[in-house]
């Protein structure tokens, strides 16, 4: 039998569906319905055999068109860094604010990508995130908590 | 039907709504057009936007984006030869080609008109063909129901899955995992949450739609960036030529428009099918349709080649609002996306739709042609202008389309956690996509998950346990052997690929 990544990943599933299936069998239902027909429980565990049964099919049934990904060739820095610039904004939107955040996510951003036009860089950051912010927050009235704007004094 | 059809005018023709067509319409075409960014990606970055109104506009609004996208996947097609949109690549057989020849405009304007005129008459099947459908899908009762969503599960995972039906099932089955995360709708036993709070709501439906379309495909852009045969061929932005189309060429177009509509509309109808196919049917039976002469010019810039896809794709997009409006069950990614958006709306689709929302259902239908119209005369005059977006360089795109996911989510719910969620599951998508496992089969899997499990419930409540429902009505029976059907058919297409 040829290991290859997609069976890789169907290994991970039929893993992961046993888990689910056994967290499926562990969901706490009402007394009077443990016997009943259909509950809580009855789709999960439907579920989690299915996942088994076709990520079984996929690890167990010899692959036909092997899936070559030439890993070489893709950017796994610069995704990984983009991810990560992702990541720092997720954590410090709420603390900082949506203006900031969101314009030094999205200055650092480019520069990640490679770009180095710092007039490109900032007009599509800061001015750009502050007309969103007023489409949002002043137009369609989606509130946006930014404390930062606050202790500056822009946003009462 | 007349009454329904003018407090669907009244409705769609607000000024209100007929800017949000425009708006629709114009981001649409803008994101259509980028390469890799297809209809479900430009919806689901719209849906949190649409909350801001109410479902009839924010509804028209995703409607013209739907179109907008799909004629903007034309484009690229026929510039670029690099498809927005999976339902424009026949596009490119000939569309391309005529652009290398110095007719991109023409191309371009081809492509415009038969899908106005694709779209049009599928709207006008769609008018007459929905009321009646509504009214028959009164009957459908929990466990038709239920096999109506395995059909359309099977369906999408078979048409999407290019050959790896398994992989696209195993999609399906972690779609519908996830849409059982959180309180269960009857019992409020709360599920696979962890004794974590964030997750007792479920997972949103918006966050899973931006992180395994829009994050995952701007990923996965940047992951291939240095493929090499990712980098599309271009052609001249600035010399695409004259946009009129001669007596001729009008000729051949009006024998291929009125076919194709019909294949396109009928293709767009059947659960999971969808754009794709009606284009690549419609330009092989075009093919069997014109002279031997005629035959010889496809793939080297054909005005047939060029017009059937084209109207196919566009008449396949309102064919897949029949499931959507009149059973509530989606027909495509795209009308997945699109019943997520209308249940965050509180709106169920589905045949009392009609009867109960009659605004909505009738303004849909009636913006979906005003959608045609204005993306007529706005695309048309405007295309050497809008075909310079495609030369926007990656750097900015990519960090943009990840910036409008995130605040899409945080505008949701304030949440980081959403945030990281949406992250986690768009690298595991973005993995996952590069080995082939098919992501609209996921999303349509996800948006069922919730009603299929109540359709499940009251069948075997009412079956006392047993599985006989699902043969012992003839509808229902008559579903399920069209399920066996693909299923077996794929069994079989496999079996001959490995003989082979």
């Amino acid at each position: 039998m040829n290991i290859n990544t997609t069976k890789i990943i169907s290994l991970l599933f039929f893993i992961f569906s046993a888990l689910y299936l056994y967290t499926a069998y562990n969901i706490q239902v009402f007394s009077f319905d443990e016997n009943s027909p259909f509950n809580a429980k009855t789709f999960p565990i439907y579920l989690g055999y299915a996942g088994m049964f076709f990520s079984g099919l996929k690890v167990i049934l010899p692959e036909v068109n092997t899936i070559k990904v030439d890993h070489k060739s893709l950017e796994y820095k610069k995704t990984a860094i983009l991810v990560l610039i992702a990541i720092i904004y997720g954590f410090t939107i709420l603390r900082v604010g949506y203006f900031l955040t969101t314009s030094l996510f999205l200055a650092s951003s480019y520069y990640a990508l490679g770009e180095r036009r710092w007039l490109w860089i900032f007009l599509l950051s800061f001015p750009f995130v502050a007309l969103f912010m007023y489409l949002l927050h002043g137009v369609l009235e989606i509130y946006l908590r930014d404390p930062f704007l606050k202790l500056i004094g822009v946003m009462g | 039907m007349i009454e329904g059809i003018l407090i669907g005018l009244k409705t769609a023709l607000t000024f209100q709504n007929i800017f949000m067509v425009m708006i629709g319409c114009f981001f649409g075409t803008i994101i259509g057009m980028l390469p890799g960014l297809g209809p479900m990606t430009a919806i689901a970055l719209m849906i949190p936007i649409t909350y801001g109104f109410d479902p009839a506009t924010g509804l028209i609004l995703m409607a013209g984006v739907y179109y907008g996208a799909v004629f903007g996947g034309s484009t690229s097609s026929i510039l670029l030869n690099a498809p927005g949109v999976p339902g424009t690549v026949a596009t490119s057989f000939d569309g391309y080609p005529m652009a290398q020849q110095g007719k991109a405009g023409k191309a371009l304007a081809i492509a415009a008109w038969s899908s106005f005129a694709g779209g049009t008459l599928a709207t006008i099947y769609l008018l007459f063909l929905a009321p009646s459908l509504s009214k028959v899908s009164l009957s459908f009762r929990s466990p038709d129901y239920f096999a109506l969503m395995i059909l359309g599960l099977t369906a999408i995972a078979a048409f999407s899955s290019k050959g790896q039906f398994i992989k696209a099932m195993m999609m399906v089955v972690l779609g519908l995992m996830l849409a059982s995360v959180g309180q269960d709708s009857l019992s409020d036993i709360t599920r696979f949450t962890f004794n974590n709070m964030n997750l007792t709501d479920g997972i949103s439906f918006v966050l899973v739609v931006m992180a395994t379309f829009a994050m995952s495909e701007a990923l996965t852009i940047i992951l291939k960036r240095n493929d090499p045969s990712a980098v599309a061929k271009q052609v001249s932005l600035t010399e695409l030529g004259s946009i009129k189309i001669n007596k001729e060429e009008r000729t051949q177009m009006l024998k291929a428009i009125p076919r194709n509509s019909v294949i396109g509309f009928l293709i767009g109808v059947l659960p999971g099918a969808g754009a794709t196919i009606a284009s690549f049917l419609a330009y092989g039976m075009e093919r069997n349709f014109v002279s031997d002469e005629e035959k010889e010019k496809f793939g080297k810039g054909s005005v047939h080649g060029l017009t059937a896809p084209e109207t196919a794709n566009n008449a396949a997009c309102s064919g897949a609002f029949v499931p959507l409006l009149t059973l509530g069950i989606p027909g495509s990614g795209t009308t997945a996306v699109m019943l997520g958006a209308l249940l965050g709306f509180g709106i169920q689709p589905g045949p009392r739709l009609y009867i109960t929302n009659p605004e909505i259902f009738w303004s849909v239908i009636m913006s979906m042609y005003i959608g045609m119209v204005i993306l007529l005369i706005l695309n048309l005059p405007l295309i050497p202008y809008i075909a310079r977006i495609l030369a926007v360089p990656k750097n900015y795109l990519i960090p943009l389309i990840l910036f409008f996911s995130i605040t899409g989510i945080y505008v949701m719910s304030f949440n980081n956690f959403d945030i990281y969620l949406m992250i986690g599951i768009a690298v595991i998508a973005t993995f996952m996509r590069l080995y082939d496992f098919p992501m609209p089969p996921l999303i349509l899997a996800f948006v069922l998950g919730g009603l299929m499990e109540e359709n499940l419930r009251r069948s075997l409540l009412i079956s006392d346990g047993s599985w006989d429902f699902l043969w012992s009505r003839p509808l229902t029976a008559s579903i399920i052997a069209v399920t066996i059907s693909i299923v077996s058919w794929q069994v079989y297409k496999t079996l001959k690929n490995r003989k082979v």
